[in-house]
């Protein structure tokens, strides 16, 4: 078939089709060379790349050891992965008993499916906010038992359980109390409205390393004698204190695009004011606001990695102690590769995720 | 009239005739006196076209009747409950009274159908069938119902105007109000949105419209309020008004507005 002949069965001008060698010599002319400073960039980039990857490679894959019992069976002259995969355990579970993993591995799985939930359309808007209401107590109760579980303590939890926990129960609370807090802050009634303006100004002038000090050591004092708050309830309090603030004026800001319009037309409706916002104004902003919320998401992955300082293990206290303990002894670069890797897979499906809500959004705009 | 059982209302039954009573209104936006001692009687049935010059104050009036903005001084009785603090009862009355805005203000989130069944579910003891049903033949009456499943960027001005009115409609509203609903509007399209407001109006409702459209005040109006700078500066029978106008405002805007042909 020639494009004459499509022209001439429908009528209708089609954009001419070019052979696919001729796209590749195009792409290479106008997006590799096109001015000789660019070729020079180029070709540099270009032999940069040939001569870094395979050593690259080499070390991190051919001649690394992936098998063995200790740092003496590693001879390949690449990377040494055994404090990796010979901890990987640790890494994953931290000091979880044995018995009991099968409920960490539920606790990811179900938060592993959020993904998936929010990504098909099919399913009911009303199933999937269910979901997520109900997901962080169900995360508590497998990790941390209770009724018709067997209690686990928490200074048993370590490693990416942490991290994961902490970020994704960390989420699922920050997104409605920085809701909350924005709402409040546009109040009409002073008194509230004051007290999230104090509430975010303050936790915002805090560094977050503050907080987690206050939260290991002076929120006990404000407790009766012998009532003790669970640490890791104490870290996560303050993870989500600190997004909830950032969030509220991403948030807020989102409230003041709104046009007057919305609000008349929903007054004018007879919609209350928690009608008017959950029905009409929230469901646009937070539409339009998905972007930078997913990237405060992101940043509060990263953040939980703080709570190593008041004693928290999470993956980054595995791998510092990995590096101190005596038989792993000089292979810092393995181990902190593994944990750049681990949080590269995680925030850049995160980040491309919200590229991708991002594009949708520009489709249904047009 | 005989819409007023059509649309069933929650509010217990009112034998009054008297759907609006305006009672020296004054507005002040700061120390801008925006209305100045309006007093306005509308009896259910009626309709009625309020025009002037911009700025003095027409929307700001129609505006008071469901409160997006609040009057200073003076008394507001719609349908028989008079305008106070209580929150519920200024609900009560905003769902008894249906308004279309110069910008339409369609919820751009909501498919049409949605537009127009939310409110219901949300503000009406309705059941979801109830409003899809009550809402089609709505969309149908105002020639949108294939569009029904579209979102409000996908169409015309004047496609979301006529669905912002229906959208209004579904509430079962005894009174409507309308603030300059055309003048956003491409010339081609302000006769669409100007038949379904005819054709409301000829079904009895009780009409307050802000517009420029002289030619639909004489066609459907039952008075034609003219006001400039806050104050009611003549009211009368369209014939009456636009033949033999009393007062000089009056005459300078006619002929101004009638120079420029906005009249159909």
């Amino acid at each position: 078939m020639t494009v004459s002949a499509t022209q001439s069965h429908s009528g209708v001008q089609v954009p001419p089709h070019h052979p696919l060698g001729h796209q590749v010599t195009r792409w290479i002319k106008t997006q590799l060379f096109p001015t000789p400073f660019q070729s020079c960039l180029s070709l540099i980039t270009l032999v940069l790349l040939v001569w870094f990857t395979p050593l690259a490679l080499d070390w991190l894959l051919f001649s690394a050891t992936f098998v063995g019992d200790s740092k003496a069976d590693c001879i390949g002259g690449g990377a040494c992965w055994l404090p990796v995969t010979q901890r990987i355990e640790l890494f994953v579970y931290g000091f979880y008993p044995d018995t009991e993993i099968w409920r960490v591995n539920i606790a990811f799985g179900l938060a592993a499916a959020i993904l998936p939930l929010l990504y098909i359309k099919q399913i009911d808007r009303r199933w999937v906010l269910g979901y997520l209401i109900v997901l962080p107590f169900l995360m508590w109760w497998l990790l941390k038992g209770g009724v018709g579980l067997p209690e686990v303590s928490s200074t048993k939890f370590a490693g990416i359980l942490v991290t994961v926990f902490l970020g994704v129960i960390g989420m699922l609370f920050a997104l409605p109390m920085g809701v909350l807090l924005a709402l409040g802050r546009r109040s009409n009634k002073p008194v509230i409205k004051l007290l999230s303006v104090l509430y975010i100004e303050l936790v915002r002038s805090v560094p977050v390393i503050t907080l987690l000090f206050m939260a290991s050591l002076m929120i006990q004092l404000l407790f009766p004698e012998g009532m003790t708050i669970d640490i890791f309830l104490r870290v996560l309090i303050v993870l989500i204190m600190f997004t909830a603030a950032y969030m509220a004026e991403t948030i807020r800001g989102g409230l003041q695009g709104m046009p007057s319009g919305q609000y008349e037309a929903a007054k004018a409706l007879g919609f209350s004011y928690w009608k008017t916002m959950g029905l009409i104004i929230l469901p646009q902003v937070l539409r339009n606001t998905i972007p930078p919320l997913l990237t405060q998401f992101i940043g509060l992955f990263k953040e939980t990695t703080l709570v190593v300082v008041v004693g928290v293990l999470d993956v980054v206290g595995i791998a510092m102690s990995t590096t101190a303990a005596p038989e792993w002894l000089g292979l810092e670069h393995e181990v902190y590769l593994f944990l750049a890797l681990f949080f590269f897979t995680i925030c850049f499906t995160l980040s491309r995720y919200a590229r991708h809500l991002e594009k949708q959004m520009e489709k249904s705009r047009s | 009239m005989s819409t007023a059982s059509q649309f069933s209302s929650t509010v217990s039954a009112n034998h009054d005739t008297t759907a609006i009573s305006i009672d020296n209104l004054n507005k002040w936006y700061g120390d801008f006196h925006a209305l100045k001692n309006i007093s306005l009687k509308v009896t259910s049935g009626e309709r009625i076209v309020v025009c002037g010059p911009s700025g003095s104050g027409k929307s700001t009036l129609i505006r008071c009747i469901n409160q997006l903005e609040r009057h200073q001084q003076g008394s507001l009785t719609v349908l028989g409950e008079t305008l106070d603090e209580n929150r519920k009862r200024l609900q009560r009355i905003r769902r008894n009274v249906g308004m279309c805005f110069q910008h339409f203000n369609l919820f751009p989130h909501l498919s049409v159908l949605k537009n127009c069944t939310l409110p219901q579910t949300a503000n009406l003891r309705v059941s979801q069938a109830e409003a899809i049903e009550y809402a089609l033949s709505l969309l149908d009456r105002v020639q949108m119902r294939e569009h029904a499943n579209k979102y409000p960027g996908q169409l015309s001005g004047g496609q979301q105007q006529r669905i912002a009115i229906a959208r209004a409609l579904c509430m079962r509203p005894k009174i409507m109000l309308f603030d300059e609903p055309t003048s956003a509007l491409d010339p081609e399209m302000i006769a669409e949105v100007l038949e379904v407001m005819v054709d409301l109006a000829n079904d009895g409702m009780t009409m307050l419209c802000v517009t420029h459209e002289m030619g639909f005040a004489r066609r459907v109006a039952d008075r034609v309020v003219f006001m400039d700078q806050g104050e009611i500066v003549e009211e009368a029978p369209p014939q009456q008004f636009f033949d033999t106008p009393q007062s000089a405002r009056t005459k300078r805007f006619l002929t101004q507005i009638l120079d420029h042909g906005v009249t159909a």
